[in-house]
């Protein structure tokens, strides 16, 4: 299908204020009399604070206030708390105090007495999950929210667990979570080949560019919120809650965000902080965060020590897959990658039968929340290599038994089988094997230069892509300009204007009468959800839609109205509603707008419909009398799940002695269904394949087994990928096929691309080793010596958080 | 000063800390009116400098403009700009020299400015994203190839990856890539734009040499 404006590049409005300067964010904006606050983070990892003493802090001149534990809205646990006395992590907010400046601030916060009792405490789940291990709460080990959510409670396994288990492998004691399907132990007996290897993935920071800063300032009985969240409209009710004020008595601005990833993608307790300090005193406050806070605060992708079993037939058919996950979520609720992690294998691999077991573990360490492919991509790090250990035991291409088992249209997810609404994975690999050149590459696999070797390999991930029933909103003024009102936040991707795209599209508008309404509570947006899980371009593509068919059915009504006949006989182009049978009976949109003010009802949003969330109606009422108003609830058919993946190829090169690899070239092939905005795919698609490489060989926490202390806390230590870590020659590639479920094809992309990268690039070190399976990330220099020089590794093999 | 590992995170506060403590140690506290570094409004204590100070009213060479700004002798260059000068093109990222974020030039030769000391750049032509451009607002030639290739992602990170570019071309208008990455280098992006930022300088270094 041909489209006026999706499949084309644009210039989106907000690229020229990043390129000079003039995008604000949180940090760069000024309000008269506006002071300062930081938080006081736990020295310790675990603690109980019996009393805290501020009465010489508040002494010192030009403390305005401090905000304790007790003051701010009650989380319920496990849910991260604003402020806490039983700090879980070094680093977690224990109170704040606001000052005229920062180094009173700091001055002040040096006078705060506490008294505390340290308690015992734990970074790895397996030591916790221990007859004797400690656990990371006082009211439990074992826990986790979400849709598989998991109820807080103490978990042990018995000393038996641990002694069957075996030297280096992971011990399966009593899950909190499993789910079955088919006959796996018939599935291991048909099996010609069946591996079972533990594995660990490394936790890994968000490292986003702008520290989460954020000013709050109180005026005529609203809240206003210059925040930094990658989501807009998502955020306002989490957020008024932790204020304890309800949505519409909060103003978010949030039109710019340095980067989330996943961790500013709902509201997040210190958000709240400037608020509540504000309230207090009565000033406008801002709480700088640094980076070292950053990384405190700022939260961290879950890690994973794992076990699977795959048993493969002769053709390399996947027959059974048993997986079990241990993931460690941190100190408090964040997020479910063990579940998601279930789902990849049960999507991306298609086993016949499968078992999956798994515990989420609390620890004493940040935060976890979602990371760009949470459990998705940390899984493929361990999957991919492991299907290539199949093909090379069956004598099977690695290419080919990626096709064996790939995903197809209608093929299945998860313990309830549901199905994927379009999977063309097989058309990814195709495309991306003629154009990488996969025969001609594998035969140089094992090339030798020196101490150089030359590795390829294939990766691929899978992610959600979309959700449903948000609602949409758009406006034509009697200018006859179209306003889309979109709820999408700023995250980097333009998705905000490429889902605007759609209504345009819808309407048959040229680009450059549309405006899109973002980023501010004042420029009356609907309720959309927030812009992670690769969703946007499904979700708000559906509401969009329906907001644009719901303006043009006004449109028509109008003028069937105005002009006679039926609504269903007339059409648009662009510029005018015109009678199909006689286009010169018409009306310009500007006529229509003005026709829909006067009309008013519900063609001007004075009649609302009832199933709209209550924030888009108070939007639309705001806008009411102002044009003709298209807003509505989407209601199209579902069919199923989303799904996006994505087919990476890599060729490298290793240095034996020193343990580091040149990244030759990189192809990133997604299957997103129909194009938008072909550069802004390209950007995902590069985006994400950079922070695969980091993940795969660069990035993990790392904490001292004595005190707790992290040793990540700057950008130098925690290494995320800079140029000199990116491959050499980086190409993007796309299936431009239609989702079926979506109103014109589109779907997300955002994270597969990561996995795909990262596995590949696990994949293609393996192969510099002659078939070497690391199931572990990130492999570091010190890894590949230790394993080309045939000496022992410097961690054991399910060591997490240490080494 | 003193890194002091054994602090863990507080290598960066409390070391910075000991650092301002030092530098007001060492001679002059201020009444300078400045939102981070003390002294602002009601808490400030009146007076003149301290005898042996350094001055506070200073002027500095900002993108072509000679501004006096009060300034204290700890202030770094990034606080100057963003919280005195209204330039908040210039962002920190991380105030300790390690993403790039806060890039500007001096005398054409990019520095971090959240590392170097507002009092240390008297005499010297700073220049920042603002300043790149043309006099009536026309974009640099970087900033446009970055528009064109769609080089922000989230954005924090552009203004000085702009600035590095600029600086770069301006000593070397026809840069290799490689030459490119190794100037760029210091520039974090977490988004991982580098391939369309490196592919921005290439254009620019083409729109330049006619």
């Amino acid at each position: 299908m041909t489209y006026k404006l999706l499949g084309k590049n644009f210039t989106p409005h907000d690229v020229v204020a990043k390129v000079t300067g003039q995008a604000k964010y949180a940090e760069d904006f000024r309000i008269d009399g506006m002071v300062f606050c930081r938080f006081m983070p736990s020295p310790f990892p675990h603690a109980r604070i019996r009393n805290i003493d501020v009465s010489e802090a508040l002494k010192v001149p030009g403390v305005l206030g401090v905000l304790l534990p007790g003051d701010v809205t009650p989380v319920a646990p496990p849910d991260p708390p604003i402020l806490s006395d039983n700090p879980q992590y070094v680093g977690q907010p224990i109170l704040a105090l606001a000052a005229v400046d920062e180094t009173t601030v700091q001055d002040a916060l040096e006078k705060v007495k506490f008294d505390v009792e340290p308690l015992p405490f734990t970074l790895d789940p397996l030591q916790s999950l221990h007859p004797r291990g400690p656990n990371a709460r006082l009211d439990g080990n074992v826990g986790v929210g979400g849709p598989a959510a998991v109820k807080l409670q103490t978990l042990k396994w018995t000393e038996e667990d641990f002694a069957q288990a075996g030297e280096g492998k992971l011990p399966q004691g009593k899950s909190a979570r499993d789910w079955s399907y088919g006959d796996v132990e018939a599935g291991f007996k048909n099996s010609k080949y069946v591996l079972d290897e533990s594995f660990v993935t490394a936790s890994n920071s968000h490292h986003s560019m702008e520290p989460r800063t954020s000013l709050a300032y109180w005026q005529n009985g609203k809240c206003f919120v210059h925040g930094s969240t990658q989501s807009q409209s998502f955020v306002v009710p989490q957020l008024a809650g932790y204020i304890g004020i309800k949505p519409d008595e909060l103003v978010y601005i949030a039109e710019f965000c340095g980067g989330g990833f996943g961790s500013k993608g709902t509201a997040y307790p210190s958000l709240a902080i400037p608020a509540l300090l504000s309230r207090k005193i009565g000033r406008p406050v801002m709480m700088r965060v640094s980076r070292a806070e950053e990384y405190y605060i700022g939260c961290a992708r879950i890690g994973f020590q794992g076990r699977v079993k795959m048993g493969f037939g002769a053709d390399g058919r996947l027959l059974a897959a048993d997986m079990y996950i241990i993931q460690e979520s941190g100190a408090h609720n964040g997020f479910w990658d063990f579940v998601n992690a279930a789902d990849a294998l049960s999507v991306l691999y298609q086993p016949e039968s499968m078992r999956w077991r798994g515990v989420p573990v609390y620890t004493n360490s940040p935060t976890r929340s979602a990371q760009r492919g949470p459990g998705e991509n940390q899984i493929a790090c361990i999957l991919e290599p492991l299907l290539d250990k199949a093909a090379r035991e069956l004598g099977i291409d690695r290419l080919q038994i990626r096709k064996i088992n790939a995903p197809m249209n209608g093929s299945k997810v998860g313990a309830d089988r549901r199905p994927v609404t379009s999977a063309y994975v097989v058309d990814a690999l195709e495309k991306g094997a003629a154009r990488f050149n996969w025969e001609e590459r594998k035969a140089r696999s094992g090339q030798r230069n020196g101490p150089k070797v030359i590795g390829v390999g294939i990766g691929r991930a899978y992610h959600p892509a979309g959700f449903n029933g948000f609602d949409g909103l758009v406006r034509i003024t009697t200018d006859g300009k179209l306003h889309i009102h979109t709820g999408v936040g700023n995250l980097g991707t333009f998705s905000h204007s490429g889902t605007a795209r759609i209504a345009a599209e819808a309407l048959q508008y040229d680009w450059e009468d549309c405006i899109v309404e973002r980023g501010d509570s004042r420029k009356h947006l609907p309720w959309n959800i927030g812009q992670f899980g690769s969703n946007t371009s499904f979700t708000m593509a559906r509401t969009n839609y329906v907001a644009a068919m719901d303006a043009l059915e006004k449109m028509k009504e109008i003028a069937a109205h105005d002009l006679g006949g039926k609504p269903d006989d007339y059409d648009i182009d662009g510029t005018k509603v015109f009678a199909k049978a006689h286009p010169a009976k018409h009306l310009t949109y500007i006529a229509v707008a003005k026709r829909a003010v006067e009309l008013g009802g519900k063609f001007t949003g004075k009649e609302l419909p009832g199933d709209i969330n209550p924030m888009t109606r108070a939007s639309a009422t705001a806008l009411a009398g102002t044009g003709l108003i298209g807003v509505a609830k989407d209601k199209l058919p579902v069919g199923g799940e989303t799904a996006a993946f994505a087919c990476a190829f890599v060729e490298l090169e290793l240095d034996l002695e020193t343990g580091q690899h040149r990244i030759l070239e990189l192809l990133n092939v997604g299957d997103c269904g129909t194009v938008i905005h072909p550069m802004g795919l390209e950007t995902q698609l590069k985006g994400a394949s950079v922070q695969g490489v980091s993940i795969a060989t660069l990035e993990h926490i790392i904490f001292d087994p004595q005190n707790g202390l992290p040793g990540h806390i700057g950008l130098y230590q925690s290494r995320p990928a800079t140029y000199l870590d990116i491959p050499e020659k980086l190409e993007t590639d796309w299936v431009d096929k239609p989702d079926p479920t979506s109103p014109m094809g589109t779907k997300g992309i955002g994270e597969p691309p990561l996995g795909a990268a990262a596995s590949a690039v696990l994949c293609a070190l393996g192969d510099a080793l002659g078939g070497v399976v690391f199931n572990r990330t990130p492999v570091k220099a010190d890894t590949i010596i230790s394993l080309a020089s045939k000496r022992p590794l410097s961690h054991q093999p399910l060591q997490v958080n240490t080494a | 000063m003193s890194l002091e590992p054994s602090r863990g995170d507080e290598a960066s506060r409390y070391s910075r800390r000991e650092f301002i403590k030092r530098v007001i140690a060492s001679g002059a506290v201020a009444s300078a009116a400045t939102y981070i570094y003390g002294g602002l409004a009601g808490c400030a204590k009146p007076g003149g400098p301290v005898p042996g100070g350094v001055e506070r009213l200073v002027s500095i060479n900002v993108n072509g403009q000679i501004r006096r700004v009060d300034v204290l002798p700890q202030e770094t260059l990034a606080m100057t700009l963003r919280y005195k000068l209204g330039l908040t093109g210039t962002k920190l990222g991380c105030d300790r020299g390690e993403c790039g974020a806060c890039t500007v030039m001096l005398d054409d030769i990019t520095h971090n400015s959240c590392s170097v000391l507002t009092h240390s750049v008297r005499g010297r032509k700073v220049i920042t994203v603002e300043g790149v451009g043309g006099p009536n607002g026309e974009l640099h030639p970087v900033q446009q190839a970055f528009i064109d290739e769609l080089s922000p992602q989230c954005g924090f990170c552009t203004p000085g990856q702009v600035v590095s570019a600029v600086a770069l071309l301006k000593r070397n208008p026809k840069p290799t890539r490689e030459e490119a990455r190794a100037a760029l280098a210091g520039n974090l992006c977490r988004c991982g734009a580098y391939d369309n930022y490196l592919n921005g300088v290439m254009r620019a270094a083409g729109v330049t040499s006619t």
